[in-house]
């Protein structure tokens, strides 16, 4: 949570940051979205990707290929999951949700890019910033807001809040409030793929912020020396919190910072760069062991709801981002620029990606609290008629058998 | 007797061997570290997805000799070695148990376990909670806890208070062989996390074991204290070492025409609340023994129970024996003033019998 800061000294800061600001704006702005040398051939498209910077590997092809049909799915998912967090930001505002509110507009092509290559009996576990990973993991609209909302209806039953959603069918493991933690875990998930020789991989997503932890490297490690199938990824959206990445890391290269591992850096912001990036990952990982991949990626918001976002970056760089490299956008122009599917259509499908989002808030507002009784359960897989505490001595809570 | 002495000595170091001789003789010793290594054996045996990691577990044969023989019995895909990495491999044991297996995993002593906390606490404990019963965390934590002899302060923190105050726990801590061994079973057959508080001044410590303790099903039931001695003087209440202490103290205080019961508590979380307040109300007196510091230590929790929920049938305040509240020191004569020795039980008792 990013304290208050006065306009004054941000005003400072920005100038004092203004130099280096203005380079990593141009850093980021740079790269567009490599729109050109696209060929269309019934209902398929190929493209070229921007090129991935590759540590102890080869790249994979740049060269990618979508049929109208995914890129449709694409289109759809990636609207659906930016509204949602569009109306996230307003009904917290609203007040309708408390507590901690991690956004991630801006990041979508990357849970997307995912999705498109792996499968659900592949397992994922990510940070707070997990909205958007609960329905790319078939969770609904009405489940996360339900859960920001704190209903029984959410994802959590209201028990976990913004940065604890989970699907255990789906193997998504959530939902990590704790920076870092969830990369032990993730190789932990990896190694239970591996012991149980199940073919799939466990991908442990974690942003520049998490990368300097110890237990990254603890797992990276042990990930190495056992051949987990693992796929590590770092959310690059170039800002832990309010501090840039290279305040923060001697070295940005997150993706060379696996050092023994391979790594590969990835346009994060281009579905179809990221979907080519886990293909290919997935089928390293099975066959070798652990790489780490680091999605260039950006959000719009600030790192939570506490935090404007703009005393530590620029207007402008936002701006930019917005207009040269959103993801949404990038399909959209695809599908339109390339007479895959008639505007229309597109508006089609944004008016009714708007009405689900707002039956989900509507559903949501309308949804019950949990039960009083909802405080004493789920402690325990085995609670054994146990007996704790309530507030004070009168109260004793003896649990199920 | 002398013959199943000799065969117990040359099958040291065959984790299949020890209990089936043992299991051929009506009646039988054994020392913890065998109930600990009988009990992971069987487990593993009996369910292919429960396996061991730590340091030294595999190859070293365990830094106690606990998990003697499981590598070349089971492998080193269930019995595996991991770096000096606490945080990490504590992290990796609970997302493999997030995944369907049930680890075990060693920390060499619990002291290493802090390093771990946060992964013990906030991944392993509060998952079923937070995603209202959808994750599911069937980790073991087992390991030396406590005071050794001359490993100084930062080898000698007991962490039974802390670890048994964190709701989604479930925290054991055995005495004998048979606690050890059914206690341990239970646990790893549990689909909780549980924290299970061994003593390593015990693991080489022999006791009495009956036919029924030695099956390969035995299990011991999780939340209840166990009376070791019945008494109607006053209770003796403690876990782990302690009780061998309040049993020796017990011995002693018979001579002198008191009567003590000793409950041997067995599970820190959940308490057996009830068990200790039936206690408490038959023999009016109690006092609490326990190596860890005093301030909201173990026994801070047994005269909260003994005043809330026994004070119509007190007739002494409750005492508490426990470890000085100093960090551990080395020199032996210090190390030996900074814990419980029986006397100081003895002392306790004659204060609350009024003597």
């Amino acid at each position: 949570m990013l304290a208050a800061v006065s306009s004054h000294a941000a005003g400072a800061a920005r100038q004092a940051l203004g130099g280096s600001l203005t380079l990593a704006a141009a850093g980021l702005q740079r790269r567009g979205l490599a729109a050109s040398a696209v060929t269309v051939e019934g209902d398929t498209l190929t493209v070229e990707v921007n090129p991935y910077k590759v540590h102890r590997i080869e790249a994979p092809p740049t060269t990618v290929t979508a049929t109208k049909d995914e890129l449709m799915s694409y289109f759809k998912q990636l609207y659906r999951l930016r509204r949602m967090e569009i109306s996230a930001d307003m009904l917290y505002k609203a007040k309708a949700i408390r507590g901690f509110c991690h956004l991630y507009d801006g990041q979508e092509a990357v849970i997307v890019g995912l999705e498109a290559a792996l499968e659900k009996s592949d397992s994922i576990i990510t940070s707070y910033r997990n909205h958007a990973t609960h329905v790319a993991r078939g969770g609904t609209v009405a489940e996360v807001i339900g859960e920001l909302m704190g209903r029984t209806t959410g994802a959590s039953k209201g028990k976990g809040g913004s940065m604890h959603m989970y699907r255990r069918e789906a193997n998504f493991f959530g939902g990590q409030g704790i920076v870092g933690a969830q990369v032990p875990l993730g190789a932990g998930l990896a190694l239970a793929h591996q012991y149980s020789d199940t073919g799939g991989v466990a991908v442990a997503m974690y942003g520049d912020g998490a990368a300097n932890q110890g237990q990254i490297f603890e797992s990276f490690n042990m990930a190495a020396l056992w051949d987990l199938p693992c796929i590590f990824v770092c959310e690059n959206n170039h800002y832990g919190m309010g501090t840039a990445e290279w305040r923060a890391a001697k070295s940005p290269a997150f993706y060379t910072r696996g050092d023994y591992m391979p790594g590969m850096k990835v346009d994060g912001m281009d579905v179809l760069a990221v979907r080519q990036a886990f293909a290919y990952a997935k089928k390293y990982a099975v066959a070798n062991g652990p790489i780490v991949l680091e999605m260039d990626t950006y959000r719009y918001h600030g790192h939570s709801m506490s935090d404007p976002g703009s005393t530590y970056r620029t207007r402008d760089e936002i701006s930019s981002i917005r207009q040269q490299r959103d993801p949404v956008e990038h399909v959209r122009k695809l599908l339109l620029d390339n007479g895959l599917v008639e505007a229309s259509v597109i508006k089609g499908i944004e008016k009714d990606t708007k009405k689900e989002i707002d039956a989900a808030i509507e559903a949501s507002k309308a949804a019950p609290f949990p039960d009083m009784k909802e405080l004493w359960t789920n402690i325990y897989a085995a609670p054994l008629g146990m007996q704790l505490r309530g507030i004070d001595s009168t109260h004793v809570e003896t649990l199920a058998a | 007797m002398q013959r199943l002495g000799a065969l117990l000595r040359r099958s040291q170091g065959d984790a299949v061997l020890a209990p089936q001789l043992l299991r051929t003789y009506a009646t039988t010793q054994m020392t913890i570290r065998d109930a600990l290594n009988s009990a992971m054996d069987e487990e593993m045996a009996r369910d292919e997805t429960v396996f061991v990691m730590g340091e030294e577990v595999a190859e070293y044969q365990g830094a106690y000799k606990i998990t003697r023989g499981l590598l070349q019995k089971y492998g080193p895909k269930r019995v595996r070695d991991t770096p000096i990495t606490e945080a990490g491999f504590t992290g990796i044991g609970v997302g493999a148990a997030f995944q369907g297996l049930r680890p075990i995993v060693e920390f060499m002593t619990f002291n290493f376990s802090m390093q771990a906390m946060d992964q013990i606490i906030n991944s392993a404990a509060k998952h079923h909670y937070m995603s209202s019963g959808a994750i599911t965390c069937p980790i073991v934590f087992r390991g030396a806890n406590g005071a050794a002899a001359g490993v100084a302060a930062q080898h000698s923190q007991c962490f039974a208070a802390w670890y048994s105050s964190v709701p989604g726990l479930k925290v054991l801590a055995p005495y004998d062989a048979e606690d050890t061994r059914g206690l341990l079973k239970a646990s790893i057959r549990d689909p909780d996390p549980v924290v299970f508080l061994e003593n390593e001044i015990l693991y080489g410590e022999s006791f009495p074991v009956d036919q029924a303790v030695l099956d390969k099903d035995f299990v011991l039931p999780i939340g209840k204290a166990k009376v070791m001695r019945s008494g109607t003087d006053v209770t003796l209440i403690g876990f782990g070492k302690m009780v061998g202490y309040n049993l020796k103290a017990a011995e002693l205080l018979e001579q002198e025409g008191i009567s003590c019961e000793v409950v041997n508590l067995r599970s820190l979380k959940p308490l057996d609340r009830e068990g200790i307040a039936q206690s408490i109300r038959k023999t009016h007196r109690v006092v609490s023994v326990e190596e860890g510091w005093p301030q909201c230590g173990i026994g801070s929790e047994i005269v909260s129970i003994a005043v809330e929920e026994c004070f119509d049938d007190l007739d002494a305040p409750p005492e508490r024996v426990t470890g000085a509240e100093v960090p551990m020191p080395y020199a032996a004569n210090l190390e030996a003033a900074a814990l419980p020795t029986t006397d100081h039980i003895l002392a306790a008792v004659k204060r609350v019998m009024g003597k």
